[in-house]
């Protein structure tokens, strides 16, 4: 009884370690706005929506896998819920049964009765939906979870496991077998079936010749009772133990049911955040590792976009077949924004989410890096740039081909020529280990030294800027210029007072 | 080969005079640390007295040496310790057996510690028969064993012993429980149910799954169900209870008494071995000493004091070897130098060597040449009567004299600090005299002392002085070499400390 919502062939792994850079991958794409919309305030959509997003797919066929399933989520919502509900009730219900502290073979053996009774239950709604809406759903994820329902949560099946949940309260007695152990003392205690009732008199004849010796306690008593206990406890304890088992696959079922589905709750929530605000959202067309591509019409910042009330603005980018984006220009230009949107909808891509565009494809990553440079470290000072580079060589220590670095305005904590030359040397050997590169920098002497050897695979956009200095916040595809025009800005703040 | 002790060649006396109580040198020369360590977690073999007798006879010590040597060979050091693993389960077993009051109980622990040994004889002479031995001590015992194990008396427990388990094992009986009432019958083939639980739900199953089945205590008395139940058994299976008590009559001294010895005394060489491994794995050499009872040319190559060695390893911190040696007419080595520099450490390397040496073990060193004592005198500074001067200077004489009287030209004595309480020149006077006995004894003799001039007192005299680093005094080498003792200053060193000497300041004001 497998789940497979979230792989084709395997569980969602929860213990997957989470990239080495992720709370720097957070602070810099801002992810909690993220998280908090798929989350709505419940921890555990929260914890599975990170997880999901910062422990990416890296296979177009899982990505597109994924999709699909929510795809059909999409379509279905409120039996998605409903499901949903199930497998969050039968927990709880379950760790209500646990919280007392039951050793006894006996206790233990009543309680996996009182439970499973449960489960047999919301299997059972489980089982109805399944064959209710089976025809509702067109991915093969789901398809291959409501046909397996169907054919393993039989009428059948389930009352042979009430039939065994009657035969445990032992109306009958018990019989066990016993052989001698250590110290001649009873061991390898077996809870056997009893026998069918012998009809056969010859049959009835011979098993009275068999010798029988009886042993009664009377109930005064007490530590013959207690022995009594002791005895009984030892001959169901396997088999308490065989439910209880039972009991802990069947809660593990319901567990990854409930961990598979809050992906895609998850992703529910979010999307109806942004239906309500208009924004568009499409499904990525990922491609292969190796390739290089990063094409999207109205790509805007997911987390901006979340937390703003108006919308927001949307960039079209054409980049395949660039190995290093370089962004110069205007301050608050929508540089910043832009990098982000990058990423943001690289790992959105990678957990199988739609993205925030009207359409976006790209390459795959292995792993998305980021380097912003941090508010509090904008001063020069010899300190913060030890600061920078020793961030730059953790990276370093993780960072392998085909994988995706994002830089902000990095190495700016010395002037322009060292920063210059710094920036240069890490680039470029980036791209030359097959790393995608974007850097947003107000580094001139450093752009236009790439500039001017004019590499097939490095690309220049530059934060627009109208000719009254307006900013559009949309990035255009040009040379990079010499002034970054702080003062536009200081203009627009000093006019305005 | 005839094998009685694998600690005494067969014919060779033991100690003359066995003793159970620790020699006096062992406080002074941390000896007691040493063999406290040796023995920790060895307390049922009691091995100490064995560390208490130092050996006379050169060939016990070689034969030591062999068995030793032997043990190094990990295969066999593995095979004895499966051994004596071995026999401790079986003398817990034992004892269990005998604190259990239901006779059939009693006799099923008697017969199953009695299959224990059974497997653990042919577990060692398997063992055995794969390891290499050259020592005498291991030829003979393997020969022992092999043939022991070969025995009539052996080959027939053996066979008893697997008949009479094979028997009991075949008791299979049912137990009906309902309400108070419990009926016993043997068992008919009837299904287990646990399995048809498992089938059930195997479509659930992912792994193996948490075990929620109790671990009921057995090592427990019986209770009284219980017991009744085991009655109306013997009931059901007459016979194979009558078998077991014969059993038990029969063969109820089964232990072979020179295999119980050797379990014991064997594990004054394990407990060694393995004491002296973890000095091994810091890279610290221990080896086997050349001993003589003659010649009192001796010396080591990089030796330790190994109970301070120990200490240092606990708290991480590099362990200094020190290196001595008497040649020809030399017996004496006086220490002097300054504090702290390792002069008592030296001294008590030196008595612990030669007592270790004297007990058939490696010592600590990577070669070394031994004398084998008579007596090993030692005289340390008592510290806790540092105000009594006049009855402390008394005291030092009175127990100086007691060991002048009893040593020999073959005894060894170690002096550390002597008359310290009192005035400068009484102490070189009387250190005089003292030494000038010393001398006249022609015995081996370590002397640490402050009083340089005593090392002029005799050509058989040997100089030694602690050092320390000229630069940074605080930096203790702890290194002792031969060298002439010189009364050197120390206000040097101390202004180097503080790199305010013309060249160190010159350098820090210039950066």
């Amino acid at each position: 009884m497998n789940v497979f919502l979230m792989h084709r062939d395997h569980d969602f792994d929860l213990d997957k370690v989470h990239p080495s850079n992720e709370s720097e991958l957070i602070q810099d794409l801002q992810l909690d706005t993220l998280f908090n919309a798929m989350a709505r305030d419940d921890m555990f959509l929260l914890d599975i929506a990170k997880h999901a997003v910062l422990v990416g797919l890296t296979d177009i066929d899982s990505i597109l896998y994924r999709q699909s399933i929510l795809q059909d989520c999409l379509k279905n919502d409120s039996i998605i819920q409903t499901m949903y509900n199930i497998a969050v009730e039968s927990i709880a219900n379950e760790k209500k049964n646990r919280d007392i502290f039951r050793e006894h073979p006996d206790a233990r053996l009543h309680r996996s009765i009182e439970v499973m009774q449960m489960f047999v239950g919301m299997m059972k709604k489980l089982r109805s939906i399944a064959d209710e809406h089976v025809h509702q759903f067109l991915s093969q994820g789901f398809a291959r979870f409501f046909t397996m329902l169907g054919k393993e949560l039989t009428d059948d099946y389930f009352s042979r496991i009430e039939n065994h949940l009657n035969e445990l309260k032992f109306h009958n007695g018990m019989l066990i077998s016993v052989q001698l152990g250590v110290g001649n003392q009873g061991s390898n205690h077996i809870l056997l079936k009893h026998p069918p009732k012998k009809h056969n008199w010859m049959d009835q004849i011979f098993m009275n010749k068999r010798p029988v010796y009886v042993l009664s306690i009377s109930d005064r008593d007490e530590s013959g009772i207690s022995a009594l206990t002791d005895l009984k406890d030892k001959g169901i304890n396997l088999v308490a133990n065989a439910l209880a088992q039972a009991v802990d696959h069947i809660l593990s079922f319901f567990i990854t049911l409930r961990t598979e589905l809050a992906f895609y709750v998850g992703c529910l929530n979010l999307y109806e955040q942004l239906m309500i605000k208009g924004e568009p959202t499409c499904f990525p067309v990922p491609y292969a590792l190796n390739e290089r591509r990063e094409s999207s019409l109205g790509l805007y910042d997911i987390c901006l976009a979340l937390s703003m009330e108006q919308r927001v603005v949307g960039n079209d980018v054409f980049a395949d077949n660039m190995d290093f984006v370089i962004i110069t220009g205007a301050n608050q230009g929508g540089k910043s924004t832009f990098l982000r949107s990058i990423g943001s909808s690289q790992l959105m891509m990678q957990s199988g989410l739609f993205v925030p565009a009207t359409s976006f494809s790209a390459n795959i990553c292995n792993a998305l890096f980021t380097h912003f440079q941090r508010k509090e470290d904008i001063v020069m000072n010899s300190g913060k740039l030890d600061e920078e580079l020793n961030r730059m060589s953790d990276i370093a220590d993780h960072i392998t081909s085909n994988c995706m670095i994002l830089f902000n305005e990095s190495f700016a904590a010395t002037n322009e020529r060292e920063g210059s030359e710094i920036a240069g040397q890490i680039s470029r050997a980036l791209v030359e280990k097959q790393i995608k590169v974007f850097f947003v920098t107000h580094f001139y002497e450093f752009a236009r030294g790439f500039y001017d050897e004019k590499m097939k695979n490095t690309m220049y956009l530059r934060a627009q800027r109208q000719m009254d200095g307006e900013r559009t916040f949309k990035l255009i595809e040009g040379e990079p210029l010499q002034t970054s025009y702080g003062d536009d800005l200081y203009r627009k703040i000093f006019n305005s007072n | 080969m005839i094998f009685s002790s694998i600690l005494f060649p067969n014919g060779s006396v033991g100690s003359p005079r066995e003793s159970f109580e620790s020699p006096a040198c062992f406080l002074d020369l941390n000896l007691d640390q040493v063999i406290d360590a040796i023995t920790i977690g060895k307390q049922e073999y009691n091995l100490k007295s064995f560390f208490f007798n130092s050996l006379r006879d050169i060939d016990v010590i070689q034969y030591r040496h062999g068995v030793m040597q032997d043990l190094e060979n990990p295969t066999l050091m593995e095979c004895i310790k499966t051994f004596a693993q071995n026999m401790h389960t079986m003398r817990e077993h034992l004892a269990m057996a005998q604190k259990l009051h239901n006779k059939y109980q009693k006799e099923r622990w008697f017969l199953d510690t009695v299959a224990l040994y059974c497997e653990y004889v042919q577990g060692l002479a398997q063992g055995l028969a794969i390891s290499h031995c050259t020592s005498h001590g291991f030829l003979a015992f393997r020969e022992y064993v092999d043939a022991y194990e070969k025995s009539d008396q052996f080959v027939k427990l053996l066979a008893e012993t697997k008949n009479v388990q094979a028997i009991l094992d075949q008791v299979h009986y049912c137990l009906e429980i309902k309400g108070n009432t419990i009926r016993v019958r043997k068992y008919d083939s009837e299904v287990d149910y646990a399995k048809d639980v498992n089938d059930t739900f195997a479509k659930f199953r992912q792994d193996h799954g948490k075990n929620y089945s109790v671990q009921f205590s057995l090592s427990s008395e019986m209770n009284h169900v219980e017991e009744e139940i085991l009655a109306l058994v013997v009931r059901l299976y007459p016979d194979t209870f009558l078998i077991l008590d014969h059993y038990c009559l029969q063969y109820r001294d089964y232990l072979d008494e020179v295999l119980r010895v050797f379990d014991r005394e064997v594990q004054f060489y394990v407990a060694y071995l393995d004491y002296i491994a973890m000095f091994k794995r810091k890279g610290l050499n221990f080896c086997y000493p050349q001993i003589s009872d003659q010649n009192k040319e001796v010396y080591v190559d990089e030796g330790f004091d190994v109970a301070l060695a120990k200490k240092l390893m606990n708290e991480n911190e590099s362990i200094v070897c020190n290196d001595f040696s008497l040649r020809d007419q030399e017996r004496i080595l006086v220490i002097s130098g300054p504090n702290q520099g390792g002069k008592t450490t030296f001294a008590r390397m030196f008595g612990q060597l030669h007592y270790l040496a004297s007990l058939g073990c490696p010592v600590p060193g990577k070669k070394a040449r031994l004398f084998l004592f008579d007596q090993l005198f030692t005289h340390f500074e008592k510290e806790e009567n540092v105000k009594e001067y006049h009855g402390r200077l008394e005291d030092d004489l009175i127990r100086i004299h007691g060991i002048l009287l009893q040593a020999t030209p073959n005894s060894i004595i170690i002096m550390n600090e002597i008359f310290t309480s009192t005035t400068l020149q009484d102490a070189i006077l009387l250190s005089k005299k003292i030494m000038d006995k010393i001398i006249q004894l022609d015995l081996l003799c370590i002397c640490v002392t402050f009083i340089d001039e005593l090392v002029l007192l005799s050509q058989s005299i040997v100089s030694m002085i602690s050092t320390i680093v000229f630069e940074n005094p605080d930096l203790r080498t702890f290194k002792v070499v031969r060298r002439p003792a010189n009364g050197r200053s120390y206000a040097m060193s101390i202004a180097e400390k503080y790199r305010l000497t013309y060249g160190s300041l010159k350098e820090r004001i210039q950066r």
